[in-house]
């Protein structure tokens, strides 16, 4: 670097918020994750499956959805072992994201929980599970041995 | 509809700008770009600013660097389309010229990042896909986003992690003859395999720096370029795509579908095909993501675009020199400032004016390819001398 550390420079007045997500038109899927089951929509009109699931259909416009649980069974199609941690994520150890095809044809992003990274592949079979610590309900993918 | 010429361009010195303010900064593009164009602020009738950063003290940026290049009045309008902000300032100052609105337009990409430290940096650019799938959970970061294809990549078409290597050594060394860009350094593929994990398999040197710079680029109508300059460069087309936020809705990672469309309604405006380019500026914000860009714009094959680097046909000589300005990954990647950059390297190549690192120009034909987020957005610029 040619250029040298500013010599002057001052602080703007902090702001700081968190966003209010709205999930309630979602209740289903989350109430789910408290049940211990993940749940992927279907469209009454269309038959679309959605994973993350949407109360609106994208494809035919439709807003009526039914809850399909869905199976847990998938395979891992591509993977990465996250390093540098955003600020919210800094008391985590390192952590593996995965993508799985399941059974049902949607794909899920998730934390492969308790990774080991060797046992990582793609096209490792894993069990999608619903996941509920004290840190907010979650779902997480296992791996099956 | 009226051609529309590039008659001015400038760029800032991109690296840690911390010595200047957004305004001052913004300065240092437009005043070399209203000289290159030989005009004055009076003679400019519409600016979009590029400025894709939330974290600034300033709610209205762009009112602020407008006032400050002597802009206030005019017509003005932010763009946003995260890191192809800056393509789509330029497609806006296009559009006003276009549809015959105006003569004279400018677009101002510019983006200040070293302000903010590393891990909030990485929460604010880790929010680039869905927050609430993808983020709140699960801790994505930006360079995971990419390790993805990376990962899916390397194991359907045998991809290294040494030909990954080989993008940021190529970068590397066109970066170190650029004097704007942030990096000026040569460096080895053992440099960059020996660089701690980032997201694996990308690692520190697979990735762009996160850097402060602004480029500006003036925009003319034919008539009018006519009478500002003997060397215009023309914007032949612009393509533009976008692809769903959620990255598990998408069928693979093995390309950017965003790229591809816009690839092809740019080719198919301009008429022209992958290999009638002299010379490309690719989104290289992480190699994969070079190797990415060779395949999907039809550089080489599917599958074969760490063959294309390892060969050494991406570097000035070779099939197609890309991103010989350094990239991304040297020249920095300020995030609004990169597509107006760009287009100001590829003018300067089209002008035959880059010095050391001018590639042969044949057909007088230049893409700048400039994705933003994962292949969230897309933007294709052909550019003709």
């Amino acid at each position: 670097m040619t250029l040298k550390p500013p010599k002057r420079t001052l602080k703007s007045r902090p702001i700081t918020f968190a966003s209010e997500i709205a999930t309630q038109k979602l209740s289903e899927f989350w109430s789910g994750l408290e049940k211990g089951e993940v749940y992927a929509s279907k469209c009454r009109k269309c038959g679309s499956i959605c994973f993350p699931p949407v109360a609106d259909c994208s494809r035919c416009l439709g807003s009526e959805q039914e809850w399909i649980k869905l199976d847990g069974k998938g395979e891992i199609e591509t993977y990465t072992h996250i390093a540098i941690r955003p600020a919210s994520f800094k008391e985590h150890e390192a952590y593996t994201v995965a993508v799985a095809k399941m059974k049902e044809g949607v794909r899920v992003l998730a934390w492969i929980a308790d990774a080991n990274p060797t046992e990582v592949k793609i096209g490792t079979k894993v069990k999608l599970v619903a996941k509920n610590p004290e840190s907010g309900l979650t779902y997480a993918f296992t791996i099956c041995n | 509809m009226t051609r529309v010429a590039i008659v001015g361009v400038g760029h800032s010195k991109f690296g840690d700008r911390r010595d200047v303010s957004l305004p001052e900064l913004g300065f240092e593009a437009s005043k070399p770009a209203l000289l290159d164009a030989n005009i004055t602020p009076e003679d400019v009738e519409f600016l979009s600013v590029g400025i894709a950063g939330t974290w600034y003290e300033d709610f209205l940026p762009a009112v602020v660097v407008s006032e400050y290049l002597g802009l206030a009045g005019k017509g003005l309008m932010r763009c946003e389309a995260a890191c192809a902000t800056g393509s789509a300032a330029v497609a806006t100052a296009y559009n006003m010229v276009k549809t015959g609105q105006c003569d004279v337009t400018m677009a101002l990409g510019i983006e200040k990042m070293m302000g903010v430290d590393g891990p909030t940096m990485t929460e604010v650019i880790g929010r680039a896909g869905y927050y609430l799938w993808e983020f709140h959970n699960f801790g994505m970061t930006f360079p995971g986003y990419y390790a993805l294809h990376a990962t899916q990549h390397m194991k359907k078409y045998g991809t290294t992690e040494e030909q990954l290597a080989k993008v940021a050594v190529k970068n590397h060394k066109y970066g170190a003859m650029n004097p704007t860009a942030h990096f000026q350094r040569p460096i080895t593929v053992d440099d960059a395999l020996s660089s701690r994990v980032v997201a694996w398999p990308l690692k520190l040197y697979d990735c762009c720096p996160v850097s402060d710079g602004a480029a500006a680029v003036i925009l003319a109508s034919e008539e009018k370029a006519k009478t500002l300059t003997d060397s215009p460069v023309w914007v032949e087309s612009i393509g533009i795509s976008s692809d769903t936020a959620s990255v598990s809705r998408r069928s693979d990672f093995l390309g950017l579908r965003a790229t591809v469309k816009a690839a092809e309604k740019a080719f198919k405006m301009a008429n022209v095909k992958p290999d009638m380019f002299d010379v490309a500026d690719v989104h290289d914000c992480f190699t994969i993501a070079e190797i990415l860009a060779y395949e999907d714009l039809g550089f080489c094959e599917k599958g074969k675009g760490g063959q294309l680097v390892e060969d050494g046909q991406t570097e000035i000589g070779g099939k197609i020199p890309v991103n010989v300005d350094g990239g991304l990954k040297a020249k920095g990647h300020p995030l609004g400032a990169t597509g107006t950059s760009m287009i100001v390297g590829l003018t300067h190549q089209l002008r035959k004016e880059a010095g050391k690192s001018q590639a042969p120009i044949k057909n007088g034909l230049a893409l700048a390819h400039n994705v933003g987020g994962t292949g969230h957005y897309c933007y294709v610029t052909i550019l003709r001398s």
